[in-house]
């Protein structure tokens, strides 16, 4: 999530994530994590490590505008996450529900916040312990993209799976 | 952190009448009629007031008269009259020659107790008298607000509704990259000066707003890790958090009678429902049980009416202008046109909602009755939201997302009176104070 973070400040690198995802990836319509954006040697991450989970099975998932129901593309990726998380069960999970600019600030911090509920119901759906889960929402406060276009917009419509350690 | 309202508090109230100089019963010809469709700002003359302070302070009464979109400062290049003595009555010929149909003239002094004395003299110059005389005694902390008090009683003698200009204003001052925003709460005059900041910016803030006693805020911060709702002590610091909800709480603001808190609370299902929570017993209310997101509470000034956001109506993404009973009671739409509607606030005079709303693309400010109807947009913009009211229910502040990040503007209710507020950094979520006392 970092990795992606750091590459889109610069406008310039959002068109070149754009070109990698669209030769690099031609299959899959949506960017879902670093490895989809054929940016990282999958497999370099150790298995088990946040770093894998990030690369290697994608820790993110995109709305349509104004929705909270999980895209099919978004539960290929969760039934990854789960499958992922049930085998390695060492780690707390929180998960961040965003929201693009498009909207007011209150209504878009209590429509992250449905995202990230929608994405943790479907985890407890595959198997995933509700007690690892937590969820908060960032509303629009936090975009990872921000250029003034749909471009931007849709990235920043997300849920994030984040590993908060090995905890429980 | 250093007090900024005590000091207030010391403004002495001699707002005794000055005696009248002119011999003339004095009857009102001098007025402006702002529930007129279209109205020109009146020419008001305002020489630099006497005395080593006298300039700035008139400086600032100009500048708020002016800001108001109902006044226009003449230049003092076309003076004809040069005042000397703001006590003697002043030659109308003189100021009728540039058109000027009001003159204040004025003085400020030091007493030799340190504290600082204003006066001032309006005068109706078609109508050959004066119109008003006051001082003020003040500490010297407050030279900016006996000013902006001055403008008031300007603003109130001529147009026959109370001022707005002493006033504070709550926002959150940002900073920093669009993706890694530092935000603060501060606290600034209405008209951008004495800027104070409330929070470090270690946690993201939202959402401050006044209590109706002045002294207090309540705002939403990540400080815990979990979104919530606090209030905050203005004068000492002291915070504290609103109720002991298990999830995120947001979207806060009082009641009329300061008594309450109302809010969003989010449910485990992941939607919005509004509670109360009464400040004194800490009990809470539930006021809204629905599987929808319902957001942005705002009381009628009576305290009887709550008018809120909701997309019970249309599904995801159809958020639409509600309003209920304080009981929660009868809730019921009002916002019908064409778009999205979130934001309300119920106007301070208790006639109008103002609102945001989102339609073809752009972000408009608008009001509407409190029945729905009448709805007139006041501004449109590319990324813009959150209107407050002033006090006397005739200009609105929100904010506008344009080249970077927000800034804070002001709109009177005939829109065509905009201003941007001068802020150092980006600000947004601005929310105006009452009249100070």
């Amino acid at each position: 999530m970092s990795r992606i973070a750091a590459l889109t400040r610069n406008p310039a690198m959002i068109a070149l994530l754009a070109a990698l995802a669209i030769t690099g990836c031609a299959s899959k319509k949506t960017p879902n994590s670093a490895a989809d954006l054929g940016l990282n040697g999958a497999g370099a991450a150790t298995p088990g490590s946040a770093q894998d989970f990030t690369v290697n099975i994608g820790d993110r998932i995109f709305f349509d505008t104004d929705s909270s129901s999980i895209r099919a593309d978004a539960q290929t990726t969760l039934s990854r996450q789960a499958q992922w998380l049930n085998q390695y069960r060492q780690y707390a999970i929180v998960i961040e529900g965003h929201a693009d600019e498009r909207g007011t600030r209150e209504y878009n911090l209590a429509l992250g916040a449905r995202r990230a509920a929608a994405t943790r119901d479907f985890l407890v759906s595959k198997g995933v312990s509700a007690g690892r889960l937590k969820t908060i929402s960032y509303g629009k406060e936090r975009p990872v993209a921000v250029c003034d276009d749909i471009s931007c917009w849709s990235q920043n419509r997300r849920a994030v799976t984040t590993l908060s350690g090995a905890g429980s | 952190m250093k007090s900024i309202l005590k000091p207030l508090l010391m403004i002495a109230a001699m707002a005794m009448g000055i005696s009248s100089v002119a011999t003339l019963p004095a009857q009102a010809t001098l007025e402006l009629n702002v529930n007129k469709g279209n109205v020109e700002p009146m020419p008001i003359a305002i020489p630099d007031f006497q005395g080593g302070l006298g300039p700035q302070i008139s400086e600032i009464v100009a500048a708020d008269l002016k800001r108001s979109g109902l006044f226009a400062p003449i230049d003092k290049a076309a003076f004809v009259e040069k005042i000397t003595n703001p006590d003697a009555t002043p030659r109308f010929d003189d100021w009728k020659v540039i058109n000027a149909q009001a003159l204040v003239t004025g003085s400020v002094s030091k007493e030799a107790d340190g504290r600082i004395r204003a006066q001032y003299r309006l005068w109706d110059i078609f109508g050959n008298q004066q119109l008003a005389g006051e001082q003020f005694f003040a500490n010297d902390a407050n030279q900016r607000r006996v000013a902006h008090i001055i403008a008031d009683a300007i603003y109130e003698k001529i147009t026959g509704e109370k001022g707005y200009f002493d006033t504070r204003v709550v926002f959150v001052d940002e900073s920093g990259a669009k993706n890694a925003r530092k935000k603060r709460l501060a606290i600034m005059d209405q008209d951008g000066a004495n800027v104070r900041y409330l929070s470090d910016g270690r946690s993201i803030v939202l959402t401050p707003r006044f209590s109706p006693n002045r002294q207090e805020i309540t705002y939403m911060s990540y400080e815990s890790g979990q979104p919530k709702v606090y209030l905050l002590q203005i004068e000492t610091g002291q915070r504290e958090l609103v109720g002991n909800f298990p999830g995120m709480t947001f979207a806060p603001r009082f009641s009329p009678d300061g008594q309450k808190v109302i809010m969003s609370l989010l449910r485990d299902d992941g939607n919005s429902n509004i509670f109360a929570m009464d400040l004194r017993s800490r009990s809470t209310t539930r006021l809204t049980d629905s599987t929808a997101i319902d957001t942005s509470p705002s009381y009628s000034p009576d305290g009887s009416q709550i008018v809120f956001t909701s997309d019970r109506g249309g599904g995801s993404g159809r958020s639409q202008i509600y309003v209920m009973g304080a009981d929660g009671s009868n809730p019921h739409r009002i916002s019908f046109g064409d778009g999205v509607y979130s934001t309300p606030v119920w106007s301070p005079r208790g006639d109008l909602i103002a609102f945001t709303k989102q339609s073809g693309g752009e972000f408009q400010i608008g009001v509407m009755k409190t029945d729905g109807s009448g709805e007139r947009i006041l501004s449109s913009g590319f990324q813009q939201e959150g209107p407050t009211w002033a006090p006397n229910g005739r200009v609105l502040m929100f904010f506008r997302d344009s080249a970077g990040g927000p800034k804070l503007v002001s709109v009177d209710l005939t829109g065509r009176n905009e201003q941007q507020i001068p802020t150092a950094n980006y600000a947004s979520d601005p929310a105006w104070s009452p009249l100070l006392e």
